[in-house]
């Protein structure tokens, strides 16, 4: 019997002003794993989520989420739903302690000690800088504030853009053993990666956009194996991402 | 034990220059007159800077949260004058003693919030939410709503001035060491602090207040994290007509009158006020408004030809040394 997937997209479109950037995007997300989303610069990975969100509204096509359509509820109402996001700017509140920031982790308040317990035992350095202004900081350090914020509360989707743009080697390496642990504990996550290592170790599926469309979808071990494949999809291979 | 259960909120650190330019400014004028003259002053002048962030603190959250520039706010100012009025005209307060004068102001007080609040509501509902993240088009519909408002408080309270004598509870005052402090002066000071507070309090120890910051700083991500930032800024749109009525009530009782003008009179004031302060910051706004309402009072004493001038002749240095206020937003 076919999977019935938590997330999909048929068909969706979305113009932003007088812009068209998705032209009939085709997803499917399964529970429990781990599904990539890659492509070029520009391709429109970024647009799929927010529409996904309801960040930008969906000109046509149907968004299904656990079964229900999404595709015209409010940001606030699909967030609700049990999707988290991590967008790509990490959207940690600068102004606001690393405590707080956490304390906005759960719309009902209802954060467990015992999650906030295991997102410090993965991120131990949130905890050393409990009291410090989100601003103060590294780039690395935010990454895994948004991230721990998100798995903080309970969640059936996990929503990430590009978590190790521009962050060290070693930072990302820290990053991506986090995200194995959220794999290896069935998370079901939707990540849109240009690293290829990171993306090889957590990617159990894999779509790749081009211009707003998905133009091949498949295993995310079949892809990494296929250098071809990946320098007519994606321009480079996926080595040279590293 | 959680991290959280284990650790109050921080506020962070504050850079403390700016507060210090209040008390550098009152000992400058204590050493250029008597104590007595000094003290006076200095009363009236923090009660006449509590008056105004009364009257100003709405704008100011209103922008800080909404970015939006709410030039109708002096026809909320306005809506609790009239308020006042009609609470005074319908239960005299001049008969009774100090309880029930006191009870009517406070009743005034609530009667204002309440009208401000709701009809801050509808102005939201009818207006500002269509003019979302258009300035330009914020300024010419929220210009004509205080226009349609102003003309709405004419036609229901008429054209012709109101007098509003003070309750005999709030009328005179006492000397301490020589200087005249009138009583009604130092409610108002305490109103204005307990205001401040309050609304500090709410904003940086409150969950509510905790969302109303984040919101300011990236509203999509509070609601990508499940909260529904339009409610928060029905709310705080409404919070702050509410509190320009309650500014509107201490002012018209400040000046024995009311009249349809009053809030346009006053508009300039408050926007000085804002703008020295940081837009969007509330400490600013309190920091701000008794620095200019002592500037004035030293001014109008050490030098009354140059008074006219001093609001502007502060604001310009001030943005000169600052050019984003006092303190700006992030330090609310």
């Amino acid at each position: 019997m076919a999977e019935i997937p938590l997330l999909e997209l048929a068909g969706v479109h979305t113009h932003i002003g007088r812009y068209h950037i998705l032209h009939g995007v085709d997803l499917a997300v399964p529970e429990g794993r781990v599904s990539m989303l890659l492509g070029r610069n520009g391709a429109g990975k970024t647009t799929a989520l927010r529409t996904i969100l309801g960040l930008w509204r969906a000109s046509y096509g149907m968004i299904h989420f656990a079964g229900a359509e999404i595709t015209a509820h409010a940001t606030p109402d699909i967030a609700r739903l049990g999707i988290a996001y991590v967008p790509e700017n990490m959207g940690v509140f600068a102004s606001l302690t690393v405590a707080e920031n956490f304390r906005l982790a759960d719309w009902r308040g209802d954060l467990r000690p015992t999650r906030l317990d295991a997102v410090m035992a993965a991120f131990p350095v949130l905890a050393q800088k409990w009291r410090a202004r989100a601003g103060t900081l590294s780039g690395g350090q935010k990454q895994m504030l948004a991230i721990g914020r998100a798995i903080a509360a309970e969640h059936r989707l996990l929503i990430i853009d590009e978590p190790s743009k521009g962050l060290a080697p070693g930072m990302v390496a820290q990053l991506t053993e986090a995200l194995i642990g959220l794999k290896q504990a069935r998370t079901t996550i939707l990540l849109v990666e240009q690293n290829f290592a990171m993306a090889q170790a957590l990617g159990d599926h894999v779509a790749v956009m081009e211009d707003g469309r998905i133009v091949y979808r498949g295993d995310m071990a079949a892809l990494a194996k296929d250098i071809p494949l990946q320098t007519r999809l994606l321009g480079l291979s996926l080595a040279s991402h590293q | 034990m959680t991290p959280i259960a284990r650790q109050p909120l921080s506020l962070g650190g504050r850079d403390p220059l700016p507060y210090l330019v209040l008390p550098a400014l009152m000992v400058l004028a204590l050493a250029a007159m008597k104590f007595s003259a000094w003290l006076t002053l200095t009363v009236a002048g923090l009660a006449v800077g509590c008056m105004l962030f009364l009257a100003a603190i709405g704008l100011t959250l209103i922008f800080g949260l909404m970015d939006v520039l709410n030039f109708a706010h002096g026809g909320f100012v306005t809506l609790g004058a009239f308020i006042v009025a009609a609470v005074f005209a319908a239960l005299p307060a001049s008969g009774g003693g100090a309880a029930a004068a006191l009870g009517v102001v406070a009743l005034a007080l609530a009667a204002a919030a309440v009208a401000g609040g709701g009809l801050g509501l509808v102005f939201e509902r009818l207006l500002i939410r269509r003019v979302a993240g258009a300035p330009l088009r914020q300024i010419l519909i929220t210009v004509g709503g205080g226009i349609i408002l102003q003309q709405m408080l004419i036609v229901l309270f008429g054209a012709e001035p109101l007098a509003l004598p003070r309750p005999e509870a709030l009328r005179g005052g006492f000397i301490i060491a020589g200087a005249a402090v009138e009583r009604y002066r130092l409610m108002v000071c305490l109103l204005g602090l307990v205001v401040y507070a309050a609304t500090h309090l709410a904003l940086n120890r409150t969950r509510l207040g905790l969302l109303i910051r984040a919101a300011v700083e990236n509203r999509e991500m509070v609601e990508a994290l499940g909260f529904r930032a339009e409610r928060l800024f029905r709310l705080v749109f409404a919070a702050g007509t509410a509190l320009a009525a309650i500014g509107g009530v201490v002012w018209a009782l400040y000046a024995g009158m009311v009249t349809a003008d009053l809030g346009a009179d006053i508009i300039i004031l408050i926007f000085i006020v804002v703008i020295i302060g940081g837009l969007g910051s509330v400490s600013g706004c309190f920091l701000a408004s008794l620095l200019l309402g002592l500037a004035n009072n030293y001014v109008g004493f050490l030098a009354p030809k140059l008074a006219l001038g001093t609001d502007i002749a502060l604001m310009l240095i001030v943005l000169l040394w600052r050019p984003r206020g006092l303190l700006p937003m992030d330090g609310a």
